[in-house]
């Protein structure tokens, strides 16, 4: 893990503190990643091995938390990737993936959070990075979350007038 | 209110832009998009995992092979995959050639947006070399399926060694020329030159990527920030311009088709041999959790994000494409441009709208 990522990992933990967050399985992790993080192996905030998963750290946060991670890695010099969504309907949630990457460190973010699926809201990180406006937009199109704050939440890659969402594992055309 | 219409010769594919005007300079520039959406995503989950493969060149078909490498690696690093030398360094020629053809075809494009009729001509005749050889190799002049999990579809043959060399030989007296005919015209340099500022912090919150932010003075390529497949092995220079313009864009595109060939020439010259496949189960079925890969595309840094569920299709396939990231932040910066001037961003921003709408 270089500087960077241990910076946002230390803050990352601090603003989780207590919360209680979703449980996941543990993420594979390679031995000498392990020893170095110890701290961070379990938990809400995880390093993994970027050449088993393809990203560095893994974040799970409560949904209220979504803006204030995005300030920190916005802060560390981060910059969006890709906002989506995974619909687990055999557990009654849908989990928002949010990417990070750094321009000119190594390190990429992955920052998890789960909503009900049957009231699937959380605030909108487009203030803090404008290029989420986008990739929110999309993913309210194809899974129906709702960002609250949202400048426009209309149909984007679907026609103007579509009241479906076609990633939820239920759609039926 | 002026409708820049999903058809358009200067629009680069179905993209529709509702410019509101106040005379011949923007005030808002909103892109509409999804004229082409076809549902990558969705398809991916009705599919095994080989049946997505011919999706991923058409994705963005200029660059198929870029696409179908993210795709074929996420599954590789997941099912833990070993792949053999010689097929990554196939994987890296074609890689590199369809970098080559892709800003062959940006560079006659936007040149035509700004109203030269002759460049497209020229280029788009080295393209055809580029398009008879990988043809000759894998039977497709656009959207090539070449790339297979744990390797290659077949081997590369002597005549494809023997026409990229001479491809190499004759493409770096054709870029001399191009820097004669077009980079050194006053006419493009005037065009380009502080045209469509966009500064590195935009380009982060944005997560404008490829040449747009490598444009705005940041070394950011996929290939050195995140080496995958054998790009370590190779000698090559990123080109940044800090200038942040339409013409640094530019400049960055024509400097890296030239980086593409000696990574090419580099390639052919350390070819190993050996076999073009690794072992792959007969039914491919990834254990549950999610993978990335990212790639340096021609546009900029694709990502595949794979969720599976242990079954033998995706549970959720995420494609994160350059060319929406980088028209995102269109809005914002062409805000006060006049109306030349703003296709001529337009145009260094590389856009293909399959790539952006999926």
């Amino acid at each position: 893990m270089n500087a960077t990522l241990e910076l946002v990992a230390e803050r990352l933990s601090q603003l989780i503190g207590q919360t209680a967050v979703p449980s996941r399985p543990p993420m594979p992790v390679s031995a000498n990643l392990a020893a170095s993080t110890a701290s961070f192996v379990s938990g809400p905030v995880q390093a993994v091995d970027h050449a088993l998963k393809g990203y560095d750290l893994d974040v799970s946060v409560p949904p209220g938390l979504v803006v204030l991670a995005a300030r920190i890695l916005d802060n560390a010099g981060f910059g969006i990737d890709a906002v989506t969504g995974v619909d687990w309907m055999a557990q009654g949630e849908m989990e928002i993936v949010y990417d990070y990457f750094h321009p000119s460190s190594s390190s990429r973010v992955a920052v998890r959070t789960r909503v009900s699926r049957a009231d699937p809201e959380l605030p909108t990180i487009s203030a803090v990075f404008p290029g989420a406006n986008w990739h929110e937009r999309e993913t309210h199109d194809f899974f129906g979350i709702r960002f609250l704050g949202h400048p426009n939440l209309a149909p984007f890659l679907l026609p103007e007038d579509a009241d479906f969402h076609p990633l939820r594992k239920d759609y039926k055309p | 209110m002026l409708n820049l219409g999903p058809q358009h010769p200067a629009a680069h594919g179905v993209l529709r832009v509702l410019m509101t005007m106040d005379g011949e300079w923007i005030t808002k520039a909103e892109p509409v998009i999804g004229y082409i959406h076809r549902m990558h995503e969705k398809m991916g989950e009705n599919r095994t995992w080989a049946q997505f493969l011919p999706n991923t060149s058409r994705i963005d078909y200029l660059s198929a092979m870029h696409y179908t490498h993210a795709f074929v690696g996420a599954v590789e690093r997941a099912a833990k995959i070993e792949v053999p030398a010689r097929a990554e360094y196939v994987r890296v020629i074609t890689s590199e050639l369809n970098r080559i053809s892709s800003h062959l075809v940006w560079w006659g494009a936007m040149l035509l947006d700004l109203g030269g009729f002759t460049p497209i001509l020229y280029a788009f005749e080295d393209r055809e070399k580029i398009l008879d050889l990988l043809e000759g190799l894998c039977g497709a002049r656009l959207t090539y399926c070449y790339y297979r999990f744990g390797g290659l579809c077949n081997d590369v043959d002597d005549e494809f060694l023997n026409g990229t060399r001479t491809f190499v030989k004759e493409m770096r007296p054709r870029l001399g020329m191009y820097r004669n005919l077009v980079t050194d015209n006053i006419i493009l340099r005037k065009r380009l030159t502080g045209v469509g500022p966009i500064s590195a912090e935009l380009c982060r919150k944005y997560g404008a990527t490829g040449p747009v932010i490598r444009g705005s003075g940041v070394p950011y390529d996929v290939r050195t920030v995140e080496p995958y497949s054998v790009y370590p092995k190779f000698d090559f220079k990123i080109p940044i311009y800090q200038e942040g313009d339409s013409m640094a864009r530019y400049l960055v595109r024509m400097d890296e088709m030239e980086q593409s060939l000696r990574i090419i020439e580099q390639a052919l010259d350390n070819l190993p041999a050996g076999p073009f496949m690794g072992k792959v189960p007969r039914v491919l079925k990834l254990p549950p959790g999610d993978t990335c890969y990212a790639v340096e595309a021609a546009r900029g840094r694709f990502m595949v994000r794979i969720v599976s569920d242990g079954k033998d299709t995706p549970y959720r396939l995420k494609l994160r494409t350059p060319s929406f990231c980088n028209l995102s932040l269109y809005e914002e910066a062409s805000r006060g441009m006049i109306l030349p001037d703003a296709l001529a961003m337009l145009g260094s921003l590389d856009l293909v709208i399959p790539d952006i709408d999926r």
